[in-house]
């Protein structure tokens, strides 16, 4: 008991001086109106930042329909996220992969 | 001594001849005017004469017009072509221009727009029999090839030059099987790029066709331009124009060597010209990359995601890949059945070796 009480202590201190912000990481679905019907990313990411990236990945779609190619998949590749959407009737289905130096690859 | 261009008409009205010959002498080039009321009699006479100019009419009794238009597309394919009628129906219109023909007018708009029909007729004069083939004006055979397979069509070509017929089998998108002068396959093909003009016209597909060829397209195109170039100025110093030509050969020579389907290079607003190779759908294409670019880079700085590497995206008909660069960003085309793995080493090689 006087093991994990120190670690948890040690844990909540470290916790309490330092905090890195994470990258979301999870899927999200937003309808065409850019509104996002489900999500698994942590609640700790506030709603407006899911909707920015449902409404941003909505636009690339919308934009390359008006361009004469439609797409059924794009992805982003930041250095430290990627970001996989799949086009759904109008709306889209959003994969984020926070990246690491042991990720694989980027395709 | 500049020579006087020698012009056709054919009707089976002989007043309304007459008034034609009237209008034609307001031509500024002051062309040689000659009438006949027949369409064997026409035939009989481009056979000893040569005519720059036919104006034919559409409705004459025994040969009509598009008779007539079919036999001159055959045997004078040279000969500029106007259809002069008082039928409205858009169905001669498209008939007229489906058999080459340069300009399809009406007989009431003539009266109307005299100026306009007489501008027009000095323009199909002037213009310098400098090839392209008939029926997509001011188009070569390259382009209509790469048109075609660029759309992913199925359809045979058929290729009139004179007395000479060819014919390019395409199914999907892909040349597979050419004829021509004897000759079968890519040997046939290179004899057939050869022809500087001529018509053509779209046959129904048969996809059952043997393929015999089994190059790509791009890189037939690239290697018979390559020796029509050479067998044209072997060593004459390279001008600005023809040292642009060379780069576009080469970089059509990396982009068939990657088998990269097209590649579009977009600088940043007002900050220089659009080069693209490979796509019809330039400005679409670039503005779409700019945009996409833009909105990736506020959204990465927005969720502190780090920068922006490149966006990877497909359809059913190709994948696309965006390198995004300080000065500008770089559409790469590919097909669909090309493996996704490899397609970012490939695309940057492509980038890499654009400007060197």
């Amino acid at each position: 008991m006087g093991f994990l009480k120190d670690l948890f202590q040690r844990l909540f201190r470290f916790r309490s001086r330092a905090a890195v912000q994470q990258l979301p990481s999870g899927s999200i679905a937003v309808d065409r109106e850019g509104n996002v019907v489900t999500s698994t990313v942590s609640s700790a990411y506030s709603k407006d930042l899911l909707r920015a990236i449902g409404r941003d990945v909505l636009t690339l779609f919308r934009e390359a329909r008006e361009a004469q190619t439609p797409l059924a998949e794009i992805n982003i590749h930041f250095v430290s996220l990627r970001i996989t959407a799949r086009e759904l009737r109008g709306g889209a289905v959003i994969f984020l992969f926070p990246q690491s130096a042991l990720s694989p690859l980027p395709n | 001594m500049e020579t006087r261009h020698k012009i056709l008409v054919l009707d089976d009205d002989t007043d309304w001849l007459k008034l034609s010959s009237e209008m034609l002498t307001h031509l500024p080039s002051k062309p040689e005017i000659r009438t006949v009321t027949s369409g064997a009699r026409a035939l009989a006479l481009m056979e000893t004469e040569p005519f720059r100019l036919l104006i034919c009419d559409l409705k004459m009794p025994r040969i009509d017009g598009l008779q007539v238009l079919a036999i001159v597309r055959r045997r004078f394919p040279e000969l500029r072509t106007v259809v002069l009628s008082a039928l409205e129906d858009e169905e001669f219109r498209s008939r007229a221009y489906a058999l080459g023909v340069d300009l399809f007018w009406l007989k009431t708009e003539m009266q109307r727009n005299m100026q306009m029909y007489l501008d027009c007729l000095e323009s199909l004069l002037g213009r310098e029999s400098d090839g392209g083939f008939r029926g997509i004006q001011s188009k070569s055979l390259m382009d209509i090839i790469q048109m075609e397979c660029l759309s992913r069509s199925s359809t045979v070509l058929r290729l009139t030059r004179g007395a000479l017929v060819a014919k390019l089998w395409i199914q999907d998108g892909e040349l597979i099987d050419a004829e021509a002068e004897g000759a079968r396959g890519e040997a046939a093909f290179s004899r057939i790029l050869a022809w500087k003009s001529g018509t053509f016209e779209n046959l129904p597909a048969e996809p059952n066709r043997e393929h015999t060829i089994t190059k790509s397209v791009n890189a037939l195109l690239l290697e018979s331009a390559q020796a029509m170039d050479e067998r044209a100025n072997p060593v004459a110093p390279e001008s600005v124009e023809q040292a642009a030509h060379r780069k576009t050969i080469w970089k059509l020579a990396l982009l068939t060597r990657e088998n990269a389907e097209s590649v579009v290079v977009v600088p940043p607003e007002g900050h220089g010209e659009i080069e693209a190779l490979g796509t019809q759908a330039v400005q679409p294409l670039a503005h779409w990359t700019r945009r996409a670019v833009e909105i990736a880079r506020r959204l990465g700085e927005h969720i502190e995601a780090g920068p922006l590497s490149h966006l990877a995206a497909h359809n059913l008909e190709r994948q696309l890949l965006v390198l995004p660069r300080e000065d500008k960003s770089f559409l790469v085309g590919w097909p669909p059945n090309v493996e996704a793995g490899p397609l970012l080493e490939k695309s940057k090689k492509i980038v890499a070796s654009w400007d060197s």
